[in-house]
């Protein structure tokens, strides 16, 4: 009985728990990046975003998920306020948009060890609470992936700790495709 | 002189037509999921429908194979001692109390797996399909020396798993390790359907949904197991438990007289928690 109010409010059974969890490590697994690897390019993601809007660097989260038969990469950045003025990059790469970054153009990269990030910011973006970075078009190069990555600043919780969150978060987000992990 | 020639030629071999009997590995990387006790009736199952079977305990150092078997005081050499030439297989390999064509080729337990010499392990299995139908090999727990070691002769695993995201993580290890060149296919055990059905544990559809393996066989977590295993008797050979006849529907399914899919073991009643306390 007790079971069944818990299951009317919403806690999930534990072997349902069990079951996320489970995808979600597995799919790291095979992935088959390197922890050095995720932390590199977490480091990379926050330093662009960080040129546009002010991030809560500490509480950064880069996770990748099994969609269907692909793997996403969710970012979920904090936001602490938006940058007056855009900094400049502190090395800029050779495809680096110069700031003000509204136009679309062409995005700077992230070598991943054969897979391809690439992160643009969305024209459209989103109100100053909240960032939104969107795909950009995926170059011919055929494991091309997209960033994406979504921050609602009141909510800098971990996503695997709470479903109904990470359900709502990935509507926000444009998620996006690195090459099936198989 | 004669025992050289033996040794050097198994005695079969020359007199017998060679058979090519199938060599199967039991792994699941992760430890206490079950492997022993999987490979013991298994391995009784079969031999009980008629056909030669040899268990081979490659759990060097940590041999329990002979202990689940009952047959701990029967056992006099070794598998490294038939490696190194101490002993034939003939003195090795210990006869099974209960079924006379099954028969244990018990680990060294005061050795290390690094003793043993992966080309010269794989080459005793070979020799060892020639003289049997089966060859099922208990693999130890991990994935180093030992399993390297076990799976080496093998063209065949079965991967015991328990529904348990440590066992599931550890069994996607392990399929993968096994690599393309095998049949894999799955055992599900200690399954508790009261839990399943209370979203309380992980069912065989979570499990396989990953693993995405041929299912072999699911076996029920029964108090059954527990006292076949503190007895030495293999639970297959007890006719009336029910566990028991999952391991026998297991190796009708290796032999292949069995096409169904297996069964998922299903609740018991209250009348049969109350008098049927320990099948």
């Amino acid at each position: 009985m007790f079971e069944f109010i818990q299951r009317f409010f919403g806690k999930p059974a534990s072997s349902a728990t069990a079951k996320e969890r489970l995808r979600l490590v597995l799919l790291s697994d095979h992935l088959s990046l390197a922890p050095d690897v995720v932390e590199a390019l977490k480091h990379d993601l926050i330093e662009v975003i960080s040129r546009y809007v002010d991030v809560d660097a500490a509480n950064c989260d880069v996770t990748f998920e099994q969609q269907e038969k692909q793997v996403a990469m969710l970012a979920n950045i904090p936001i602490l306020g938006m940058r007056s003025r855009p900094t400049p990059p502190a090395t800029p790469p050779p495809a680096a948009p110069p700031p003000p970054a509204r136009e679309a153009e062409p995005p700077p990269t992230l070598d991943l060890g054969g897979a391809t990030a690439s992160v643009a910011a969305e024209p459209d973006a989103a109100p100053a609470t909240n960032a939104a970075v969107a795909p950009a078009t995926n170059a011919a190069v055929a494991p091309a992936a997209n960033a994406a990555a979504a921050a609602p600043p009141q909510r800098a919780a971990k996503p695997a700790q709470n479903g109904g969150s990470r359900k709502r978060r990935r509507k926000r987000a444009s998620t996006t495709a690195v090459p099936s992990a198989g | 002189m004669q025992e050289t020639v033996q040794h050097q030629e198994l005695p079969a071999a020359s007199a017998v037509p060679r058979k090519r009997g199938r060599a199967i590995v039991i792994t699941s990387g992760k430890g206490g999921v079950g492997k022993t006790t999987t490979t013991a009736n298994t391995g009784a199952a079969l031999a009980a429908t008629g056909a030669s079977v040899v268990l081979v305990d490659a759990d060097v150092g940590l041999r329990n194979l002979d202990l689940v078997m009952g047959l701990e005081a029967r056992v006099r050499h070794h598998v490294l001692d038939v490696l190194e030439g101490v002993a034939t297989l003939d003195d090795a390999l210990v006869t099974d109390k209960r079924v006379p064509t099954l028969r244990l080729l018990a680990a060294a337990q005061t050795r290390e797996k690094d003793d043993v010499d992966t080309a010269a392990f794989s080459d005793l299995i070979s020799s060892l399909r020639d003289r049997f139908d089966y060859v099922l090999i208990d693999c130890p727990a991990g994935i180093e020396k030992g399993f390297t070691n076990a799976i080496a002769g093998a063209d065949e695993a079965i991967i015991v798993c328990t529904p348990e995201v440590s066992a599931v993580r550890d069994a996607d290890r392990v399929v993968g390790l096994l690599g393309d060149g095998r049949t894999v296919k799955l055992v599900v055990n200690r399954l508790r359907p009261d839990l399943v059905r209370r979203g309380k544990m992980l069912s065989v559809e979570d499990v396989n949904g990953i693993l995405r393996l041929p299912l072999l066989g699911v076996i029920a977590d029964a108090p059954g197991v527990i006292v076949s295993t503190n007895r030495g008797e293999p639970v297959a050979l007890d006719a009336a438990s029910p566990v028991g006849e999952s391991y026998r529907q297991i190796a009708q399914r290796i032999i292949g007289t069995l096409a169904t899919a297996p069964e998922i073991p299903r609740e018991r009643s209250f009348f049969e928690k109350l008098f049927g306390s320990l099948r």
